[in-house]
């Protein structure tokens, strides 16, 4: 602070000292410590291009990445009731959401869409780590049914894509219950015979872990996410020594069976489509460049690079 | 021997005073203390009952949890005949902290899973507090699908803190053990009733109560996650129980005015643990009312109906 800055009045003060060149052009790798421009970052899906770093995504950015020409439909989801139990820690439950919303742009923790990758159809959910940690509430439990219901009427498989701290506390029992509901869920989709896989991104704990993010018919993992029912602080609490090396990590669960593949970010599309293709009995995908899709429907709307 | 919980030290000193009086009575016979000792029966009667009358929700939680209140064996015990444990997931071990098999329930064949937290030291260590492992929630899974194959109702007591936090149990899928109970619970084509007779912990419970019906004993608490470890989330700091188990909202009542309990069962002034027999036989009779609600429904409606009501859950919230 210089007397210039203190004596010029506020407006004229931001006419001078505005900046062109926006802050965050570079971001440092949490593994390496590469700096990495947010372009190139961007264009590798948040992964390191040096290490191979898996770093948070938003479920815009991931669909956009996913769906053919980044082209997806949002699925409605049915509003909660605000605040159930008019929950009150530190903050009010409410200005926490408010808090929330205001720092990602988004409605809340869970967004559901349809539309195709590789030509095949699906409808895919993805939980935002960003948003209260992902956390399950009512919304995330009420956008796990639509997008399960939305696949059983079009006949379409679901991927989902969790990344969550577990239940949101502010629900209470409610947050626990949607255990329950999201499970009825995935027997909707069981038997209507369609597809639903799982893809377990970093973090994925607790109550959600112990749903829907088990039950897929095909379980695959982002590289080195946490999957897990209790975190590892508890558990060294409890046990009182030290968890060895990458415990509690995808690679590890791979290897004591709880997964069926462990997957990197940027392979995931291809491996995507493989499957569900050959799940759903349809031939395999053309290799190559796709030929131009026909004309979007007029509801589609490119939603992915609207934010 | 009473155990008293902190917020019962009054009670604890009035009680004990009646019964120093009547000890020292007893060991002179000309005295005659029973008048005072009489008048100070009643003080603790009302002193019980202002107590109990309008216990916190972290009372209710320290009752839930209060080391002679009757727990799964106990209600097995004197509820069921024929009782015949059933061991094992087939897989790795059996899991002491979840007890199940057959059993007759008014002479008709049931299968009975319930968690059992022990009454003593060795006994507690043994069961693991109640803390199931993956061994646990498979050996359940197992069990119903026997009671669906052979057309048993099921019957889950659920008291438990949570499912384990190990090394083991995380390596062994308790995630996916979980998750599974819960699924099957949901699939099972023959009633299946629940009654939470202590604590409701997180996970651990779901995975037995994802029920047709559901009753929680009046001083029995059912939650997302234990008062402590809110308080340390969102407070920051453990002490703050208190607080948590205000806000989270895990008593009976509150369960119930939220649609996720079907019935509250009433227990004997100070607690289950003054009465053990009146209360195991309320919970008996509650069972039986609501085996009978529904035993004429078929396969298919049930678990229909079952699905219908957990996807209906939390429309309604908790009016101020």
């Amino acid at each position: 602070m210089n007397w210039i800055t203190n004596y010029v009045r506020p407006t004229i003060n931001s006419f001078f000292s505005r900046r062109d060149t926006p802050e965050n052009l570079w971001t440092k790798c949490e593994s390496c410590g590469t700096m990495l421009f947010h372009r190139e970052l961007k264009d590798n899906q948040n992964v390191c291009t040096n290490c191979g770093h898996h770093m948070a995504i938003t479920p815009r950015e991931r669909f956009a990445h996913l769906f053919d020409g980044g082209i997806f439909v949002e699925v409605d989801v049915p509003e909660p009731l605000a605040d159930p139990l008019q929950f009150r820690d530190q903050k009010k439950y409410p200005d926490r959401m408010k808090a929330a919303q205001k720092k990602t742009g988004e409605k809340e923790a869970m967004l559901v869409a349809e539309g195709e990758i590789g030509r095949t159809p699906i409808v895919a959910a993805a939980q935002d780590f960003t948003f209260m940690g992902g956390s399950m509430g009512m919304y995330v439990g009420n956008a796990i049914i639509a997008g399960a219901e939305r696949a059983v009427a079009t006949g379409k498989p679901f991927v989902l894509f969790s990344a969550a701290g577990g239940a949101r506390m502010q629900e209470g029992i409610l947050s626990l219950m949607q255990m329950p509901r999201t499970t009825v869920a995935v027997q909707m989709l069981k038997e209507a015979n369609l597809p639903y896989i799982v893809v377990l991104t970093h973090p994925t704990t607790g109550g959600v872990t112990a749903s829907y993010a088990m039950l897929g018919d095909i379980q695959i993992a982002e590289p080195n996410a946490l999957i897990c029912f209790a975190g590892p602080r508890v558990i060294e609490q409890t046990i009182r020594e030290k968890l060895p090396e990458g415990f509690q990590r995808a690679e590890y669960l791979l290897d004591h069976g709880m997964l069926d593949r462990v997957t990197p970010r940027t392979k995931l599309r291809e491996e995507l489509i493989t499957i569900i293709r050959m799940l759903m009995g349809q031939p395999p995908a053309i290799v190559g460049d796709l030929p131009a899709p026909a004309a979007a429907p007029a509801e589609e709307a490119p939603a992915a690079d609207s934010k | 021997m009473t155990h008293y919980l902190d917020f019962e030290k009054p009670l604890a000193e009035i009680e004990g005073k009646a019964e120093e009086l009547r000890a020292i009575a007893r060991q002179s016979e000309e005295m005659d203390v029973e008048d005072e000792a009489k008048a100070l029966d009643r003080k603790a009667e009302t002193l019980l009952k202002d107590l109990y009358s309008s216990l916190t929700p972290w009372r209710k939680c320290q009752v839930a949890r209060h080391p002679n209140r009757p727990h799964c064996q106990d209600y097995i015990d004197a509820l069921f005949t024929e009782f015949t444990p059933l061991a094992g997931d087939r897989n790795f071990a059996d899991d002491h902290a979840v007890m199940g098999g057959m059993a007759r329930f008014n002479g008709i064949p049931v299968v009975v899973i319930g968690q059992e937290k022990g009454h003593d030291t060795k006994t507690r260590i043994e069961r693991n507090f109640g803390m199931a492992r993956p061994e646990g929630y498979r050996k359940a899974i197992r069990l119903m699908e026997l009671a669906h194959k052979f057309n048993m109702p099921v019957v889950t007591l659920v008291d438990t803190p949570g499912a384990y936090p190990g090394k083991g149990a995380e390596e062994r899928g308790q995630s996916e053990a979980i998750a599974r109970s819960t699924e099957k619970c949901l699939q099972i084509g023959v009633p299946i009733v629940s009654v939470v007779i202590g604590e409701g912990g997180s996970g651990g419970a779901v995975a037995f109560a994802t029920a047709d019906r559901v009753a929680m004993l009046e001083h029995s608490v059912y939650s997302v996650i234990s008062p402590e470890g809110c308080a340390s989330i969102l407070w920051k700091d453990a002490e703050k129980m208190r607080e948590a188990a205000e806000a989270l909202r895990l008593t009976a009542q509150d369960l119930y005015k939220l649609g996720i309990c079907d019935r509250i069962i009433t227990e004997p002034m100070g607690g289950a643990h003054r009465d053990r027999k009146h209360t195991i036989a309320s919970v008996g009779r509650c069972i039986e009312q609501m085996l009978g609600d529904l035993k004429d429904l078929k396969s298919k409606d049930l678990v229909a109906k079952r699905r219908k009501k957990f996807l209906d859950m939390g429309s309604k919230g908790l009016a101020a």
